[in-house]
C-alpha cells in the first residue's frame, strides 16, 4: 500500500505499529523524500502479508494516525507452484481440470502456456497455480495429482524444497 | 587378502584389472563366468585368464561352477558381480548365501539380493561375524555407503533425493538440450551403450526404485519393498514438456525420493530449477542427503562403468581389510 503521512518525528512508527496490532507481517518498507516537493508530507510504500479479513481493521487504524492512504494494491494468493501435464488434456474437459482446482477456494490455476502437436495426439501444457499458502498449496497438488489420475494425465510436480 | 570373483562382465572385468594393474594386496583364488571357472589356492594369473576369455569366451575349466568356485576356493570375501535379477535375486541371492554360511565376507554390486533380502542377508552376516558391503549396488562410484556409515555418523537421516538412474538422465539430457523426442533420445542412448535392448527397467523407473529401496533399508532398517515404491517413469514425456520447462529457466529430472516422515517413497519425473544442485547432466548420478545434524549433503559422480563400479568394490574390500583385519 502506499501511504503519505506529516513529515515529523514519530509518524514513520506510528504508522507502521497498527501492522502488527493486526497480525500483518512488513515485507518492504519504502520511503523516500522529494527534495523539490513543497509540502510537508511523506511518502511510504509498504509492502506486507495480513491475515484474512484485517484489511478493514488496518485502514481504519491507520486514518486514527491521520495517515492518508493513497492507494492499496491486493494480492490475495502469494504462494506458486508451476506443474506441467500431459496426455489428452482437450479430451479430457481441461476447464473441468482447472474448475477443480478454482472451485477449492484456497487456490487457483492463474497461468497456462499450452502445445497441441497434432491431432489426436497426447498435448503438453504448463500450469501455474496460486495458494494461499504451503499448506493449501500441498492440498490443491493433491486435488491435481486426483484429478489427473482419473483423466489418465501425466503429472509432473515440482521438487518440493526440502522436508 | 584372498578373494573370489563370481561374474566377468563389464564390472568383473574392471575389477579383476583393476587388481592385476594396481596390486591392491587382494588375491584372486577363485573365478567363475556363467560357463566355467577356475580355483588356485596360490593366486590365479589375471592377465593371463582375461586373455583366454576374450579369445574363448571363457574363464577357465567348464567342469568348474561358481558353486564349486565358493565351496571349494580358499579365500576371505566374495565378490559377486553377477547380473541383476530383480525378481528373483537369483542366482547371485544364493551364492551370496552359501559364501556367507562359510563365515566368508561378502562384496556385491547385485541389486537383487541386496534390494529383496537385505534383512536375511545381513542378520545371516552379523551372525557369522562377517561383512556384507553393497556400494556399488546404488550409484556406481558415488561413495554413498561410505559417506553414511562413516562420515555421517550420528546423525539421523530424514529424506534422500537424488538421480540414481543414468540411462534416464542421459535421455532427459538430451531431450532438453536437442529437443530430441523420448523416441529419438533413447535411440541414441542405445547407440551410445547406455540403455539395454529391452529398456522398460531403466525408462519406467524401476531400477531407481530398487536403488531406493536398497538405500531406505540400509538407512531406516525399515523392510520396505519394491512394491512399496510409487513409481512413474519417464516414457510419456513429450519434447514439449521439456520446452515449456525450459521457457521456466527449469528442466525435468527423474528424482527417486525417500521420506519416512511424509510416508513418501516415490521415483517420478520432476520440474527442477536448472541451478538445482540434483540438475546433472548426460549418464551422471546425484544424490542428496537431508540430516538433523549437517541438514544437507550432495553427492555427485559417475553412476555406472567398469572402472567407476570397480573403485566402489575395491573401496568395499579395503574396507574389510582394514575394519576385519584380525580375522582377515
Amino acid at each position: 500500500m502506499k501511504l503519505e503521512m506529516k513529515d515529523s518525528p514519530g509518524q514513520l512508527v506510528a504508522a507502521l505499529k497498527p501492522i502488527s496490532d493486526v497480525g500483518g507481517n512488513i515485507i518492504a518498507v519504502l520511503h523516500h523524500r522529494e527534495p523539490e516537493s513543497s509540502h510537508r508530507t511523506l511518502n511510504v510504500q509498504i509492502v506486507l502479508t495480513l491475515p484474512e479479513g484485517r484489511l478493514d481493521k488496518l485502514v481504519a487504524l491507520l486514518k486514527e494516525q491521520g495517515v492518508h492512504i493513497q492507494r492499496i494494491g491486493k494480492e490475495r494468493l502469494l504462494y506458486k507452484r508451476t506443474v506441467i501435464l500431459i496426455g489428452h488434456l482437450m479430451h479430457t474437459d481441461l476447464s473441468d481440470t482447472v474448475n477443480q482446482i478454482d472451485s477449492t477456494g484456497y487456490a487457483e490455476v492463474c497461468e497456462i502456456s499450452m502445445s497441441m502437436p497434432a491431432i489426436n495426439e497426447r498435448s503438453t501444457s504448463r500450469v501455474t497455480i496460486k495458494a494461499t499458502n504451503r499448506t493449501d498449496m500441498d492440498s490443491a497438488l493433491a486435488v491435481l495429482r486426483r484429478v489427473a489420475k482419473q483423466k489418465s494425465l501425466l503429472l509432473i510436480e515440482p521438487l518440493e524444497e526440502y522436508a | 587378502m584372498k578373494a573370489a570373483l563370481i561374474g566377468l562382465g563389464s564390472v568383473g572385468r574392471g575389477v579383476a584389472e583393476t587388481i592385476a594393474k594396481k596390486n591392491p594386496g587382494i588375491i584372486i583364488t577363485g573365478l567363475a563366468d556363467s560357463k566355467s571357472g577356475c580355483i588356485c589356492n596360490e593366486g590365479i594369473d589375471i592377465t593371463t585368464v582375461l586373455e583366454q576369455k576374450r579369445i574363448t569366451g571363457v574363464c577357465g575349466d567348464k567342469t568348474i561352477s561358481a558353486t564349486d568356485v565358493i565351496k571349494n576356493a580358499d579365500y576371505d570375501v566374495l565378490i559377486e558381480v553377477t547380473p541383476t535379477n530383480a525378481l528373483t535375486g537369483e542366482p547371485a541371492l544364493g551364492y551370496i548365501r552359501a559364501a556367507l554360511a562359510k563365515k566368508k565376507h561378502i562384496v556385491t554390486s547385485n541389486k537383487g539380493p541386496i534390494a529383496l533380502a537385505y534383512k536375511e542377508l545381513s542378520a545371516l552376516a552379523k551372525k557369522n561375524g562377517v561383512a556384507l558391503r553393497y556400494e556399488a549396488t546404488v550409484g556406481g562410484a558415488i561413495p554413498i555407503m561410505h559417506t553414511l556409515e562413516d562420515g555421517l555418523n550420528g546423525n539421523e537421516i530424514i529424506a534422500i533425493y537424488g538421480v540414481l538412474n543414468g540411462t534416464c538422465n542421459y535421455i532427459l539430457t538430451r531431450m532438453a538440450a536437442e529437443g530430441l523426442t523420448y523416441e529419438q533420445a533413447l535411440t541414441e542412448a542405445r547407440e551410445m551403450g547406455y540403455a539395454e535392448a529391452d529398456p522398460t527397467y531403466d525408462v519406467k523407473g524401476i531400477d531407481a526404485a530398487i536403488k531406493l529401496v536398497i538405500l531406505a533399508n540400509t538407512i531406516w532398517g525399515n523392510g520396505t519393498k519394491l512394491a512399496d515404491v510409487d513409481m512413474t517413469g519417464i516414457d510419456l514425456l513429450t519434447p514439449d514438456a521439456l520446452r515449456l520447462a525450459e521457457e521456466g529457466d527449469c528442466t525435468i529430472r527423474l528424482i527417486a525420493e525417500a521420506i519416512p516422515g511424509k510416508k513418501i517413497m516415490r521415483v517420478s519425473p520432476r520440474l527442477m530449477k536448472k541451478n538445482h544442485p540434483l540438475v546433472v547432466e548426460g549418464t551422471l548420478n546425484a544424490l542428496t542427503l537431508e540430516t538433523d545434524m549437517a541438514k544437507e549433503i550432495t553427492l555427485t559422480g559417475r553412476g555406472a562403468g567398469s572402472i567407476e563400479t570397480a573403485s566402489a568394490i575395491i573401496g568395499d574390500i579395503l574396507y574389510i581389510r582394514d575394519h576385519y583385519g584380525g580375522r582377515a
